[in-house]
């Protein structure tokens, strides 16, 4: 264990100093590792290039001897695959023949029946060809390369190609090389062509392979233009016999010489072929690329808070890349050369690699404090992640070593790769990405500096967002996904998933441009091999077009196509063969794959092999008319009248444009059918994409516009389903707390008065007045005002105008209020209550209020007859306990309700906990056993707990001296859907005791406190959470993890605690176990403010940003700007719907997609006032304060939109 | 109210319809790629026709494997339900992907390598298979499941094979090759991957509509 430790250490430290390096001297160690890669990457350079094309060799004829197997001296000249005898040498007989002299009597069939039907003599002939000398009889049979069955697939074939015996083909094959098939055929051309694939087609077809040469030279169509017949008898050869295919040649040439055939018959071609890849193979490969850039595009999604995540995704893809590379060229550089195929193995390289590191750093350094210099942020986030890396790493080598012992030639040298690629990449990541990452910290933190400064000016930054992928010009912000909320003026919605590939689809032209290219390639494909041939056809048509015959237009119209040597402008009457040398090597026209595909019939793979080609033999037949008008089947004639009666060159165009009338007609009918799909798929496209809401839109346009226009300006008639908010006025002081039971609300101004409120309808139920020292007065009035509040007594509304404008429910209830917002010192109500404790040396209003309420005597006086200390005397005997005169000038700190019980923590010395009646306002007990003021309150069940300044913690029991089953619930009236809640009535005897007190529960000030599901959790200064059984108040854990003071505590029935400190941590707990299950950066400052929903959690921070986080993974989904000051203030109403406070207005957001859905005004003029507490009640309905008004809001309509 | 847990219930029965959706289209995918990879194994030089009877003539393969992939898929997150230990351990899509690839690379593996013997094969194949369920999933539940069905698999691969559906080419195991099980198991791993990360979208995004 220890030396583990010591390790680990030691790693790093390590680790932390590489950091510090790397962060110092990005340019040098950047230029440093790219001479490495180069450098490694060089040995690359030697290998061949990846290609599947056949590869060549020539050789002369006359002194070639069977290669050895055994590579011998002269690498040089040979090809290291030119090695022992080849599968096969290919020995063709060419035949040209022609019908000499043409005749008019001749129908266009007769141009190739009868020389097709040369080719069963000279078989024949060929076969029948014994070589005999003094080394003994040789025949083909002997020598040639004997075949058994074809492949189980081909039983289509099996009557044309030849089976058991020698590999020999010609187009006597369609006729079983017998001549009276051919003779009684009525239809030569159908047979041929009955055999051709369908469509598109790249490989060998059939007639390429018996012909053996390609289908546009053999001259058997109806249009022939020189009517001359060119085909081929290929005769596969197992052992070369130089004697016996010199016999065969002479005794060819000297039966059927052909006059001006000058072919040079030296050179015999080697073809080697490599590894064929066939579509088929693709497929698997094509898919694993596929999951490797799902994979590549996955993991690079979750970077984030840096400045450019494209860039560092592109620094991670190079890392993995270059150290793949870097692993070959190694390799290849100690004399490894890979054999396996790279394209196969590479995704799965990159697979083991992984991108994972790269993310884990990245991760760790962005989550360091954010207040650190960039070395060292880069410096501790190297050494945070050091030992998991190292880790990881050992267990990858282990594994790769593993699966090296198996011993399978391939896995071990895929091993091999992927060790060498593991270190590389570890290299790679250790200085090439780490010091990636610091240069893009440190500008990301230079961008902040530039961000911050005019922010905090109060004017929106102007800097533009290259990075951005949206529409709409945005203001730049840090994280592609935060939303401005800057002014409402500003504000901009995050648009939709589906309508952002839209816009980008719609702003790159991606789709047209695709759709163009493939339609251009396409066409081109089905130009090029289409068999009928548009080229034919185009050439014909140009060399009939020039009436000149000149030489130059045509060849260079035709030029790609490689004319024909027989496409003369004017045909000669009389078909002339002619040899030329590109009959030499006629199998060059031929695909490619023409000859694996020939042997593959017969399960005969040419990988890695390499086949002779000899050269050919050349044959030439001419046939007079007389014997082509023997050999005329009788239905040949039916072809003939639209030639017969026009057998001039003029009547060729006709025969040209009925195929080419097809072909076109095939294109047509592709096109339309590729159209009508085209427009399938947009439809389902559009279907897809587009948003099914349209009301959305609208409610979203119309508070844009109402967001375009100035606050105050009254031209502005809200849309019906605009949320129109219910001010609650009644305080004199902005609202310092709110508390909230569901059914009713608290609330508590900076003056120490608490109002009591109805959160359904609104009413003010009851006013707690402070006592303070003008305690008579003020009490008297309030408590007077609240009975006789439905009289009505407007006596302010003549003497002070009434400025805001009144909900229009309740226009006149509290008219009587004396408007106090003149005595408001404004600057004091610019304090945010986050201060709450700077403000416990209090401010004494008592006099400004005094005077208000002395001018506004009059008119109230005879409500004033009564004596001021009477109230108090009244309250006192309501009150079964006695009560110490006790300091009533003492803020209030923190609030709670439950049922119609206030609990209030006060800021003075003495008097912590006092307990009214909610609804009649009377104090029913208190409790003064403290002496350090309370900063936060918990009211669960019966029991109420206190957190005080000292870092104590104090538990009270409320008890009712009455009999637990006779509390009443109260069902009010015309709301009995609302759950009921415990009632105490009047009469009860309610007394709080001090249960148990816990004097140390923190070291330094308690700051959040929260109960729920059985615990109390607090959060203090000393940087700890420390969760406690409600029953006994037992400290069931202390949960350390923070790095500063505890500032948000989340916790609710499903035991979800989350905290947030001064170091702009979260932390997610397990509460039963006290581990932590997660831990973020998300905010540079305090979090101030926390919430988790089933699938999110969503967090508020000094830096006026809302974060919305997932649960379970941890990673940032997006983020809001907050207007300054109004950060803290958010609520979610459901799993779906959040609400924030703006200026002067409360926004409501889709969670799921971050898309503002509505904004509500909460006055007309709101220019100066944010929101900065919410509270979000039970039925929907918001409340937060707004200046000294309560602002209630109720949200039906976006629920229902949302269900 | 009752709208409510109408839409709620429709909700989830769609999200479920959906997920099988999605579960049966990669089950399909896969099974038309690996079938591939195992049809090379024995044909080296494809003639054209390969690729047009794959999809023609065992039409019933890749549907099959797509509802038991829709099964599996559904069942893992399901089984994860009910045994009350949801699923933690990696879950993200970047982890599934890597998931995937390793499963194609087992395939591929099993298609393409040249072993000495069977055994051998067989061997590497399940040391390979279980380091994928243990570098993607580490749960009990999967890896119970993942047995359960390369046993039932390779039962009912056995009973096909015996009434003559199709064949293997060389049979080392009663009459299917011994590897397999080892394949059912890491595909089954695989689906059940991908079916609790799309069961976890699902959960996160229920209330979206």
């Amino acid at each position: 264990m220890t030396v583990r430790e010591k390790l680990r250490q030691k790693i790093s430290a390590g680790f932390y100093w590489h950091g510090l390096l790397c962060a110092s001297y990005p340019v040098p160690i950047i230029l440093f590792t790219a001479v490495c890669i180069l450098t490694c990457c060089y040995p690359l350079l030697k290998l061949p290039l990846p290609g599947t094309g056949p590869v060549e060799f020539t050789t002369g004829v006359r002194d070639y001897m069977v290669p050895p197997q055994e590579p011998s001296g002269d690498p040089g000249e040979r090809p290291d695959w030119y090695r022992g005898p080849p599968v096969a040498y290919i020995q063709q007989v060419l035949v040209k023949a022609a019908v000499s002299p043409w005749d008019n009597r001749l129908v266009p069939v007769d141009a190739f029946r009868s020389p097709l039907g040369r080719v069963f003599s000279l078989l024949d002939e060929i076969r029948n060809h014994v070589h005999s000398d003094s080394s003994g009889v040789r025949s083909l049979e002997a020598l040639c390369l004997q075949v058994t069955d074809l492949l189980p697939g081909l039983r289509r074939m099996q009557a044309l190609l030849p089976e058991h015996g020698c590999l020999l083909v010609s187009p006597g094959n369609y006729w079983q090389n017998q001549r009276e098939l051919f003779d009684s055929d009525p239809d030569l051309l159908r047979t041929v062509q009955q055999y051709e694939p369908k469509g598109l087609h790249t490989s060998a077809t059939l007639k390429d392979l018996l012909f053996g040469v390609h289908g546009k030279q053999t001259g058997v169509s109806l249009n022939s233009r020189n009517r001359v017949v060119t085909y081929t008898i290929t005769m596969a050869l197992r052992h070369y016999d130089v004697r016996f295919l010199g016999s065969l040649r002479s005794r060819l040439k000297q039966l059927h010489p052909s006059a001006n055939c000058s072919l040079r018959e030296e050179h015999m071609v080697h073809v080697h072929f490599k590894e064929e890849i066939g579509v088929a193979e693709l497929i698997p490969l094509v898919t694993t690329y596929i999951i490797l850039f799902a994979y590549i595009y996955f993991s690079t999604r979750k970077i984030d808070m840096v400045k450019s995540k494209w860039g560092l995704a592109l620094a991670a893809v190079v890392t993995v890349l270059s150290s793949l590379l870097m692993s070959v060229g190694l390799c290849t550089l100690f004399g490894l050369t890979p054999t396996l195929n790279g394209g196969e193995i590479f995704p799965y390289l990159v697979v083991v690699i992984g991108l994972e590191n790269v993310l884990v750093l990245t991760k760790s350094v962005v989550s360091t404090p954010v207040d650190l210099e960039v070395k060292l942020r880069i410096a501790q986030g190297l050494s945070n992640e050091s030992w998991s890396i190292m880790k990881n790493m050992a267990t990858e080598l282990c594994i790769i070593l593993i699966g090296y012992f198996t011993l399978v030639p391939a896995i071990q040298e895929f091993c091999l790769f992927a060790v060498v690629g593991l270190v590389s990449d570890f290299f790679l990541q250790m200085l090439f990405f780490t010091t990636v990452l610091s240069i893009d910290i440190r500008r990301m933190e230079l961008a902040d500096l530039n961000r911050r400064l005019p922010a905090e000016a109060g004017m929106p930054p102007a800097k533009p967002g290259p990075l951005r992928p949206r529409e709409t010009p945005p203001p730049p912000r840090p994280s592609p996904h935060t939303i401005t909320l800057q002014t409402p003026a500003f504000r901009n919605l995050r648009l939709p998933k589906r309508l952002r590939v839209v816009y980008f689809l719609a702003r790159t032209r991606l789709a047209q441009r695709i759709i163009m290219a493939g339609t251009v390639i396409w066409i081109g494909i089905l130009l090029y091999t289409d068999p009928a041939g548009l080229r034919t056809y185009l050439a014909a048509q140009v060399s009939e077009q020039s009436p000149l015959g000149g030489a130059g237009l045509p060849h260079l119209a035709v030029a790609p196509a490689t004319p024909p040597p027989e496409l003369d402008p004017m045909p000669p009457p009389i078909p002339q063969i002619s040899w030329g040398p590109e009959d030499e090597e006629g199998w060059r026209r031929l695909s490619y794959r023409h000859w694996p595909s020939f042997f593959s019939y017969y399960n005969i793979t040419l990988a890695k092999r390499y086949i002779s080609i000899l050269p050919v033999i050349p044959v030439t037949f001419h046939v007079t008319p007389r014997e082509a008008l023997e050999t005329r089947h009788p239905q040949d004639t039916r072809h003939a009248p639209p030639l017969q009666t026009d057998p001039s060159p003029n009547a060729l165009p006709h025969g040209a444009p009925v195929q080419t009338d097809l072909t076109l007609y095939k294109v047509a009918a592709l096109g339309l059918a590729a159209g009508v799909l085209l427009v399938l798929l947009l439809f389902c496209l559009y279907r897809l994409l587009c948003p099914r809401n349209y009301g959305q839109n609208g409610v979203q346009h119309g508070r844009r516009r109402r967001g375009d226009l100035p606050c105050d300006d009254y031209g502005y008639s809200p849309p019906v389903s605009e949320i129109s908010p219910l001010l609650l006025r009644g305080h004199n002081m902005d609202i310092e707390c709110l508390a909230s039971d569901g059914m009713l609300l608290a609330s508590c101004c900076l003056a120490g008065q608490i109002r009591v409120w109805d959160a359904q309808t609104g009413d003010c139920l009851t006013v707690i007045p402070n006592h303070g020292r003008n305690q008579g007065k003020s009490s008297a009035v309030t408590d007077l005002e609240t009975l006789g509040g439905a009289e009505g007594q407007d006596a302010g509304g003549a003497g002070y105008p009434v400025r805001r404008r009144a909900a229009p429910s309740r226009p006149t209830l509290f008219g009587d209020q004396p408007d106090l917002t003149a005595l408001i010192d404004t600057s004091f109500g610019q304090q945010p209550p986050s201060q709450a404790p700077s403000a416990s040396s209090g401010f004494d209003f008592g006099g400004l209020v005094e005077r208000a309420y002395l001018e506004h005597e009059p008119s109230v006086s005879p409500v004033f007859s009564a004596p001021p200390p009477q109230p108090v005397q009244r309250r006192r005997s309501l009150g079964d306990q006695p009560m110490a005169p006790t300091d009533w000038d003492s803020a209030v700190w923190a609030l709670e309700l439950r049922g119609n019980l206030i609990a209030a923590g006060r800021s003075s010395g003495k008097l912590e906990v006092c307990l009214w009646d909610a609804v009649e306002g009377s104090l029913r007990c208190s409790n003064e056993d403290g002496v350090s003021g309370i900063t936060a309150l918990a009211f669960l069940n019966n029991r109420i707990v206190a957190a005080r300044l000292n870092g104590s913690l104090d538990f009270f029991t409320v008890d009712i001296n009455k009999p637990l089953g006779l509390l009443q619930y109260r069902g009010g009236p015309g709301r009995g859907s609302m759950p009921p809640s415990p009632c105490y009535s009047s009469d009860d005897v309610i007394s709080c005791q001090l249960t148990r007190s816990v004097q140390c529960a923190h070291q330094k000030p308690i700051t959040v406190l929260r109960a729920a599901a059985g615990r109390v959790v607090t959060g203090s200064q000393d940087h700890t959470v420390r969760v406690y059984r409600l029953e006994d108040s037992c400290c069931l854990f202390t949960l350390q993890g923070h790095s500063g003071g505890i500032t948000a505590i989340y916790i609710d029935q499903t035991m979800v605690l989350a905290s947030g400190g001064q170091d702009g941590a979260i932390c997610l707990w397990d509460v039963l176990t006290g581990s932590r299950v997660s831990h973020v950066y998300g905010h540079r400052g305090d979090v101030t403010s926390l919430v988790c929903t089933t699938s999110c959690v969503i967090s508020s921070g000094l830096d006026d940003l809302i974060c919305i986080w997932d649960r379970s993974t941890g990673i940032k989904l997006y983020s809001i700007q907050q207007v300054l000051g109004c950060g803290a203030s958010f609520g979610v109403i459901s799993d779906s719907l959040l609400v924030t406070g703006g200026q002067g207005c409360v926004s409501f957001w889709d969670l799921n997609f971050g898309d503002l859905l509505q904004t509500v005004y909460l006055g007309a003029s709101s220019e100066g006032q944010g929101v900065r507490q919410l509270v979000v009640l039970d039925n929907a309905a918001i409340v937060c304060d707004f200046g000294s008004e309560l602002s209630l809001v109720y949200v039906p309509s976006v629920l229902e939109k949302l269900d | 109210m009752m709208t409510l847990v109408s839409a709620v219930l429709s909700g989830v029965y769609l999200s479920l319809f959906r997920r099988g959706l999605v579960l049966f289209a990669v089950g399909v995918l896969l099974a038309l790629v690996l079938n591939l990879l195992q049809v090379q194994r024995n044909v080296t030089l494809f003639p054209d026709q390969v690729v047009a009877t794959l999809f023609s003539s065992a039409w019933w393969v890749p549907l099959c494997c797509g509802s038991a992939a829709a099964v599996v898929g559904l069942l893992y997150p399901c089984i994860d339900r009910h045994l009350g230990e949801p699923h933690k351990f990696k879950r993200e899509w970047a982890s599934v992907m890597r998931c995937i690839a390793v499963f194609v690379g087992i395939n591929h593996a099993s298609a393409k390598l040249d072993f000495a013997n069977n055994v051998q094969l067989s061997l590497t194949l399940a040391a390979l298979s279980l380091g994928l369920w243990w570098t993607f999933d580490r749960s009990r539940s999967g890896f119970g499941l993942g047995i359960t069905i390369a046993f039932l698999a390779t039962i009912v691969t056995q009973l096909l094979v015996y009434n003559g559906v199709y064949q293997y080419t060389s049979p080392d195991f009663l009459y299917v090759r011994s590897w397999l099980p080892c394949i059912f198991f890491s595909g089954g791993v695989t689906v059940g991957n991908i079916g609790r990360q799309l069961a976890m979208v699902n959960v996160e995004k229920s209330h979206n509509d």
